[in-house]
């Protein structure tokens, strides 16, 4: 066994283990924590499987973003004493919703299990297409994800925007406030906010770039810019209220709306949707894919923020 | 001798090193009594594990714009663990009773 076969077992082991712990955990912040770890290690399997991309964006809102929201929210729960999962009991109504979940999911994985002969046998189309792809890339998912690569980002848009209308109706629903936070008046915060934050903007403005020849992306420069608006909200710098609130609901829809306006336009001159012009095509991929990083990029601040500040019960104080 | 050869060692060694850093930090983390300790073991690993391992790879790199990423790299690391580690230990010294409570 080749030293590379042996760091893949120890990977897809660590995984399979990290995930054991993940469901059987107890305490929320262990769970929270090993959640962290998983997306951790499920970027090195991804940069195994050479698709840079895939891993980029799975470290970054598997482990970091993902992280920092369920770390968040268990702040505003019960920090000091988490409570003990295994002891709660379960209603049997729970209980039957819960069993039957899990039915209809492993039916679902059935099914799909049943179709994979049909996708891994060659079908003339897609395999001439991946097979053009395979002389770039190395590997066939990579190939795959290339080719619906637009098809990728609308789906990743749309999922996007969902949750923030699931937030949303959570928040209007729990009356929830999302005061901004008191400035903590603190020197160092503020340089490191002062530094991070443009420089946050210009690695996602880079990430973008590169990703019309390279690793890189809307999806991770998006990432890249919801960091920084974390970084704002959780220093209470006061920035992030100079967004209006129809402000939020533009930037997180002008992603979506881009690539749906593409699709309709590309129906009717195109062979199929989405498929772009060849002439222009690096101006408009670039114009889409910064619609897509910029929506990304306000709609999981927007998550965190709970799409913004509505009350400002304490007057902004200088800081 | 060869150069390459030369190079490629002493790659290996400062990642080494960097490692050796980063396990006694996991370390410390796990068995350290408080929060400053645990950050002192930590920040250690942040600074000097990756800044080994930075170096290292800068023997290897193929161009002055690869190599000059990997510097940002440890600095901005750099910044943001000290100023995390900062804050940590801010927060620490002001909930001290808190925590002294078994």
């Amino acid at each position: 066994m080749s030293d590379a076969h042996l760091f893949d077992w120890a990977l897809a082991l660590s995984l399979l283990v990290t995930t054991l712990l993940l469901l059987g955990g107890t305490s929320f912040l262990r769970t929270a924590v090993l959640f962290i770890a998983f997306g951790l290690l499920m970027s090195l399997v991804w940069i195994r499987l050479l698709a840079p991309d895939i891993a980029l964006a799975e470290a970054a809102i598997g482990a970091a973003i993902t992280g920092v929201l369920l770390i968040d929210s268990l702040r505003h729960m019960e920090w000091k004493q988490p409570r003990d999962r295994g002891s709660r009991t379960r209603s049997a109504k729970t209980r039957w919703a819960g069993w039957a979940a899990s039915g209809s999911a492993l039916a679902l994985l059935l099914i799909l299990l049943s179709t994979l002969p049909e996708i891994v046998s060659p079908r003339a189309g897609l395999a001439d297409l991946a097979h053009a792809h395979m002389e770039k890339v190395e590997h066939p998912v990579t190939a795959v994800l290339l080719i619906f690569r637009s098809f990728d980002t609308l789906l990743e848009l749309g999922i996007l925007l969902l949750t923030v209308l699931g937030m949303l109706a959570v928040r209007e629903e729990q009356q929830l406030d999302s005061k901004s936070l008191r400035p903590p008046n603190d020197l160092m915060l503020e340089m490191l906010v002062r530094i991070l934050v443009p420089l946050s903007v210009c690695i996602a403005g880079y990430t973008l770039w590169l990703g019309t020849f390279s690793s890189g992306g809307a999806f991770q420069a998006g990432v890249i810019l919801s960091g920084a608006g974390v970084l704002l909200w959780l220093s209470g710098h006061r920035s992030i209220e100079a967004i209006p609130h129809g402000g939020w609901f533009a930037l997180v829809l002008v992603g979506f709306g881009a690539f749906v306006l593409a699709g309709i336009v590309t129906v009717f001159w195109q062979d199929h949707a989405l498929q772009l012009p060849s002439e222009h095509q690096y101006l408009i991929v670039l114009g889409l894919e910064a619609a897509a990083a910029i929506s990304v990029g306000a709609g999981l601040t927007a998550l965190f923020v709970g799409l913004h500040p509505r009350h400002f019960k304490t007057p902004p104080s200088s800081a | 001798m060869s150069l390459a050869f030369l190079r490629d060692a002493l790659t290996v060694t400062l990642s080494l090193a960097g490692a050796i850093f980063f396990l006694a930090g996991t370390l410390g983390l796990l068995r350290f009594p408080d929060t400053c300790t645990r950050l002192h073991a930590v920040t250690k690993a942040d600074n000097l594990g990756l800044g080994f391992i930075v170096l290292g790879l800068l023997l290897q790199s193929e161009s002055a714009f690869g190599a000059g990423k990997l510097v940002l790299i440890w600095l901005l690391a750099l910044l943001a663990s000290a100023t995390g580690c900062y804050l940590l230990g801010r927060w620490a010294l002001r909930h001290q009773q808190e925590e002294d409570r078994p």
